[in-house]
């Protein structure tokens, strides 16, 4: 599954042993990079390795993964959605106000009340695809506004207040296990088999590329490349919204202040991944490592008791860092 | 060392990785010349004014100016030594006035920082004044022609007092009326003891302005002969070392069936009333200048842009082409001007590239069928003989033909009937043409039609059944094979004169 992070063949004129290990550093790099802060972590703290943490580590990671992953298809476009944590918010509210009894009254069968939170999410993307898609806006300012438009629904519908008393069986999207794996992971593994598929395996994936790698190219090949860039904000919107029913599930509340700066790392997790900002280029696997990278920072610096402002420096220096790598990698 | 040359050159070479891309060239400009550097497209003209500029470092030779030795590391230490060049391809920076841009980086200050627009308007003025160019230079730079732009270049490059300045195909575009007007300015400097590198292709201007021709092809210098001791032929030999016939293939037979009918179409403010027509087997030109409407009118026949009025009429039946699925569905191909713009998605591999239009029928429901994709794509390139070390190979590793035979394979897949090509073999080597050209009469032979956009018109003459010229966004003429000239073409493309007209002249 990882070879796609691996976009193009090692090219001919690379032949000292030198330039093969710079090679394999910039084309493996985050990989590596990935490995040994795994191993160090387990060297410093025994508690790092254990089943219970690694699971830990995966159930805290599967919403910004979830998140990143629509972003990537964003990103490949080319465009960007920052509206994603406002979405998330939005999405979990839905939910949340038709899984407990404190806002309207009946609690409905938790699938139905994760169908209307999906359903938010799915109207906020469309909005964001109408703009950037039909009207050509830059992809920056329509999700800028929607990052401010769709908090600010968020707190209009609840009233600026969290929305308690959840239903127990709705919980189990954030709480609950299947064969001892947390709920959470097992809906980021399925969301990402599928986009794999998506991406990689049917036409519809090969246009994202296409479009976000030459979009008039695309056109005169005969792609209906504004519905390509239309669907890929609807995919972003989901994503979020599927993000915001796990974290309500996992909070027991749906929080109106949830899922804020939330965009930051799932960019952060796809730019890590090596997908480029400009579109065309990228993979997949690539975001999920980079967003399980940014979790193992996370749990890790904490299980060492480093403060969480060196944890920001920390993660900001690997931002950097990837995408320098990137640019050797380009270089050649 | 003794010289009495404003320039001289000797010895020059440049090796880039793989290329020799100059080869021992030997160059002498004198004051108040004009020297012509004339070749073909990678003959190494722009490499040799690039390694004078200082934006390239020789690997070997000498250069001298007013007989002193001199090595430019940047193209700022050429200037401060007197020389100059005018791009072929301007960078005017559009928001700011005509005088700034003049004098940016160079600017007028008081006290150090405080902008002094009125003494740099006042210097730009008398620079004008100077070389008899009326152009105001307080009016913004975004509101000029590309000729005038050229002309404040010029006045640019005197008000660094320079000596040498060197001209790439400074008439590549714009309209003849406008080239006049450089070449009185050109006479102007020459009389001022100024001494111009004149780069170009075209016979007609090198035999106009230059008083001397120096010669390259492939990187090497071929020689250099005073312009009035030599001929057009012999100049063209120099340039292509071989008979001109023998680059082209043509053997195509034009039936009487008509396979493609335009009629009126219209794009208002870009191109009106075209209408013509494509027989099955033939291979109709169409040249004009950039501007002229002929790369929109393809995209409005093929759906990319669609035309506001108008009929198209496909083997009799009219069709409609809203976007470019349409044109594909009714069996239309485009391949368009710029590859690296609009025909590639450079990014992605060879393999993605050929697949993109052709998904549909390479898939089972929406999943790509990855063996049959890989089967009917290398089926392609080979029937091409597209050079890559593999169908994943990105193809921005590879060379202008291999990506120009990779567009041609894209659509090919799909098996057109009609084929648009925009400019088919700019910017590639003298072999892929070849391959072009043979490409292009096979299958118009087989039953199909081609269109073709061109300006080289050696390329237009010889390869065109019919040649249709626009100009302004206008068809202006229509002339079968052969009765024709490269002057008489010329002519109707840049002043619209009308067949009966030209034809006297």
């Amino acid at each position: 599954m990882f070879n796609s992070i691996k976009q193009e063949a090692m090219p001919d004129h690379i032949g000292s042993r030198r330039q093969r290990i710079g090679y394999i550093l910039a084309e493996y790099g985050i990989i590596l990079a990935f490995i040994a802060l795994v191993i160090a972590l387990s060297f410093a703290s025994p508690y790092f390795l254990r089943m219970k943490n690694i699971l830990n580590v995966l159930r805290q990671t599967s919403v910004n993964a979830l998140l990143a992953i629509g972003m990537t298809f964003v990103i490949l476009t080319g465009g960007i959605d920052l509206s994603v944590g406002s979405v998330l918010a939005f999405g979990g509210v839905v939910a949340a106000s038709l899984a407990s009894d404190a806002l309207f009254g009946p609690i409905v069968n938790p699938f139905l009340a994760a169908g209307a939170g999906l359903l938010g999410g799915l109207i906020l993307g469309s909005v964001n695809g109408v703009f950037v898609a039909k009207w050509r806006m830059p992809a920056f300012v329509v999700t800028l506004g929607m990052l401010s438009m769709a908090r600010g629904f968020t707190f209009i519908y609840t009233d600026g207040m969290p929305v308690p008393r959840i239903d127990e069986r709705f919980l189990v999207f954030g709480q609950g296990r299947f064969l001892g794996i947390p709920l959470p992971v097992i809906i980021l593994a399925v969301v990402f088999s599928l986009s794999w598929v998506i991406l990689y395996k049917t036409r519809y994936g090969r246009y994202i590329y296409a479009v976000g790698g030459n979009e008039k190219s695309a056109k005169i090949s005969g792609v209906n490349t504004r519905f390509i860039v239309f669907t890929v904000y609807v995919i972003s919107g989901l994503l979020s919204a599927l993000g915001g029913i796990i974290l309500t599930a996992r909070t027991t509340a749906g929080l109106p202040q949830a899922g804020q700066a939330y965009e930051l790392d799932a960019i952060a997790a796809v730019v890590i991944g090596g997908t480029s900002l400009s579109g065309g280029q990228g993979a997949l696997s690539g975001t999920l490592i980079g967003a399980l990278l940014i979790g193992v920072i996370n749990n890790g610096l904490d299980l060492l008791g480093v403060s969480s402002y060196f944890q920001q420096v920390i993660k900001g220096a690997i931002i950097i860092g990837a995408v320098l790598l990137d640019s050797f990698r380009k270089r050649d | 060392m003794e010289t009495d040359a404003l320039l001289e050159v000797r010895g020059l070479s440049k090796i880039f990785p793989g290329v020799k891309a100059l080869d021992n060239v030997d160059f002498r400009l004198d004051y108040g010349s004009v020297h012509a550097v004339c070749g073909e497209n990678g003959a190494g003209k722009s490499t040799l004014m690039n390694v004078l500029m200082g934006i390239y470092q020789r690997d070997a030779g000498e250069i001298f100016i007013h007989g002193n030795p001199v090595s430019f590391l940047s193209p700022r230490q050429a200037l401060d030594a007197g020389m100059s060049i005018i791009e072929q391809e301007l960078n005017p920076v559009p928001e700011m006035s005509v005088a700034e841009n003049m004098f940016l980086g160079r600017e007028e200050t008081r006290i150090g920082f405080w902008m002094d627009y009125k003494a740099v308007r006042k210097r730009a003025a008398e620079v004008l004044e100077e070389i008899g160019v009326k152009i105001n230079p307080a009016i913004k730079m975004k509101a000029l022609s590309l000729a005038q732009i050229q002309l404040v270049e010029i006045a640019k490059a005197i008000s660094y007092d320079s000596e040498i300045i060197i001209m790439d195909e400074p008439t590549s575009a714009i309209p003849e009326r406008d080239a006049e007007r450089l070449f009185r300015l050109i006479e102007v400097l020459k009389k001022k003891g100024k001494g111009i590198v004149y780069v170009s292709h075209r016979m007609k201007e090198i035999f106009s302005i230059s008083d001397t021709v120096t010669v390259l092809r492939d990187g090497k210098y071929i020689g250099t002969k005073p312009t009035r001791e030599t001929s057009r032929d012999e100049v063209v030999n120099m340039m292509i070392g071989r008979k001109l016939e023998a680059e082209y293939v043509k053997s195509n037979t034009v039936t009487e069936e008509v396979a493609l009918q335009v009629q009126n179409l219209t794009k208002r403010g870009v191109f009106e009333n075209i209408s013509l027509n494509v027989h099955k087997g033939e291979i109709l030109g169409i040249f004009g200048l950039m501007g002229s409407g002929r790369s929109e009118f393809f995209e409005a026949l093929f759906g990319a842009e669609p035309a506001d009025s108008g009929e198209i009429y496909l083997f009799g039946e009219e069709k409609v082409h809203q976007k470019p699925h349409d044109a594909m569905r009714n069996g239309i191909a485009l391949v368009t001007e710029d590859r690296k713009k609009s025909g590639l998605v450079l990014k992605s591999s060879v393999r993605d590239n050929i697949s993109l239009p052709n998904l549909k029928s390479l898939s089972d429901g929406p999943f790509i069928n990855r063996r049959r994709e890989t089967e009917a794509v290398k089926k392609i390139s080979d029937q091409f003989s597209v050079k890559t070390p593999s169908l994943s190979q990105i193809v921005s590793r590879l060379s202008g033909g291999n990506q120009q035979k990779v567009v041609l394979s894209k659509w090919l897949l799909r098996a057109p009937k009609i084929l648009l090509l925009d400019e088919p073999t700019r910017g590639i080597d003298v072999g892929a043409k070849r391959e072009i050209y043979a490409f292009m009469s096979k299958f118009a032979d087989q039953g199909n039609a081609v269109i073709m956009i061109s300006s080289e018109l050696p390329e237009v003459l010889a390869m065109s059944d019919r040649i249709v010229v626009f100009k302004d966004g206008h068809k202006v003429g229509e002339r079968p094979r052969g009765d024709v000239t490269q002057e008489q073409l010329m002519r109707m493309a840049s002043e619209g004169l009308k067949e009966e007209e030209s034809s006297r002249v």
